[in-house]
């Protein structure tokens, strides 16, 4: 039986003191495993993934990260976010970006150097290590972010739209190293609005309108939907409640 | 708040820096040709240039420094590195005192040329010295970066920003008795003046100009400048949230 990662009751978030962004969610999300946020844009996957990693104000409800209140102090070890912007320096090189961010976890001087020369290695961009930022393509800025968002070795990684943008040998290569992390015990929550991506998952959230319209495996979903793939699934569900 | 993050938040500024040369000479060498400038406008009044060029070099660090650290503070907004850092194990200060740390340095050595220039090249003669001038320089781009940091919290946009020299700035120039001596102005102007930071930075560099030691009014204006840089510092940390 696994362990929940993360809890959350009831919560609803309203941005602007006006749009409803996610209304009365309760989930359990599993440690260890790969979880998607799949959903259309505007479904509510972005406020809720900054819910969960504290930067996103409840209006009611309540989220439990590893047992402590979401945004809590001694998560901040624990957990990484990466935005669904690129959220690196422009103007510094890929070796300083990281390097900057390493430092925000108290790894010192002398540890740095083979630290964020293992990091680059893993997201394969050692021979970009020394260009600016600004000089990369969208593809190599999205995995400097995520190379930012696997230092300090978290044990919970939230990942808004990591592939977005990438060519598709890229994006094998990112599951490939996805799965190792879970496999090494990090819980990975990946939003994305790309149904091919959900099948890769090994549990799926499936948003609509801020509101959480199944959970479950891949297979469970089309199981219960009678259907072949996320993608019908998900049309079933908004089928029906429409 | 940890001095090692503080130290490497300051670190990567003027490593961004280094790395954006246009900015970094914009900075740097602007005030000097400025004050060439101003040198020539004065050219039948060199008595007036001689009062005049300290005061620009208290009103130049802290407009700089200004610009600088609120686009620099609202890109750290906009760009989502703000959300990475504030979901990291670092605290506001850490981000708050690097800034603040970084432009100081540069307004230090933009103030040093600019002091070289003026005190060197132009002939100016200040009768406290040159060190005193540079702390007072310091002082000011202290304070530019600290009410830089606070007003970037509203605007959201860099043309936004920009924009606000216009309203937090310009009627400190207005009216810190760079153009009027401040005796002169209409009363609830000189009140005005009074609460206004710039006016102190002004003011600090006058004293120095006029007087070989440190005055109790120098020390008075200082302690203004920088009481009123670590309330701006205090204000604009709150304005950094955790949760939005």
């Amino acid at each position: 039986m696994t362990t929940s990662a993360v809890k959350i009751q009831n919560l609803s978030v309203v941005l602007s003191g006006k749009f409803k962004a996610l209304k009365a969610i309760d989930v359990l999300l599993a440690e260890g495993r790969i979880t998607g946020f799949i959903g259309p844009s505007g479904a509510g996957k972005t406020t809720l993934i900054r819910s969960i990693v504290g930067r996103q104000k409840l209006t009611s409800g309540s989220i439990t990260v590893f047992g402590l209140p979401a945004g809590s102090p001694q998560l901040r070890e624990q957990l990484s976010y990466m935005t669904q912007e690129s959220s690196v320096y422009t103007d510094l090189s890929a070796r300083e970006n990281l390097s900057y961010f390493a430092t925000m976890f108290g790894i010192k001087r002398a540890a740095l150097k083979p630290l964020v020369a293992d990091i680059l290695k893993t997201v394969d961009m050692t021979k970009q290590a020394d260009q600016l930022a600004s000089q990369l393509s969208s593809g190599q800025k999205q995995r400097l972010s995520l190379a930012a968002a696997l230092i300090g070795f978290p044990k919970l990684m939230v990942l808004d739209e990591p592939t977005v943008g990438l060519d598709p040998v890229l994006r094998e290569r990112l599951w490939k190293l996805f799965r190792q992390l879970t496999d090494g015990g990090t819980t990975l929550l990946i939003s994305s609005h790309v149904m091919e991506e959900a099948e890769r998952c090994d549990d799926l959230l499936l948003l609509r309108d801020g509101r959480v319209l199944a959970q479950g495996s891949p297979q469970a979903l089309c199981d219960q939907t009678g259907t072949k793939s996320v993608e019908q699934s998900f049309l079933k569900l908004v089928g029906d409640k429409i | 708040m940890s001095w090692y993050k503080t130290l490497a938040t300051a670190r990567r500024v003027l490593t961004q820096l280094s790395h954006d040369r246009r900015t970094l000479a914009l900075v740097l060498l602007v005030p000097c040709l400025l004050l060439v400038l101003l040198k020539y406008v004065f050219q039948g009044e060199p008595r007036l240039f001689n009062n005049l060029a300290p005061m620009m070099l208290g009103i130049f660090p802290l407009f700089m420094m200004f610009l600088v650290t609120s686009i620099a503070t609202l890109r750290e907004r906009t760009t989502g590195t703000l959300d990475r850092l504030m979901t990291q194990p670092m605290s506001k200060f850490d981000l708050i005192f690097g800034y603040a740390l970084a432009f100081s340095l540069l307004g230090l050595l933009q103030a040093s040329i600019a002091s070289l220039v003026t005190l060197g090249l132009l002939g100016v003669t200040v009768m406290g010295g040159t060190l005193p001038v540079l702390v007072v320089a310091v002082a000011a781009a202290f304070l530019g970066t600290a009410l830089g940091l606070l007003v970037s919290a509203f605007a959201t946009s860099e043309f936004q920003a920009v924009q606000l020299v216009m309203p937090i700035l310009m009627p400190q120039v207005l009216l810190c008795g760079l153009f009027v001596a401040r005796d002169h102005m209409a009363r609830p102007l000189q009140w005005l003046a009074d609460f206004l930071p710039l006016t102190y930075s002004v003011d600090a560099m006058k004293q120095v100009t006029l007087n070989a030691s440190v005055t109790t009014v120098l020390q008075r204006d200082l302690v203004v400048v920088l009481g009123c840089g670590i309330l701006a510092l205090i204000l604009g940390s709150i304005t950094i949230r955790r949760q939005e």
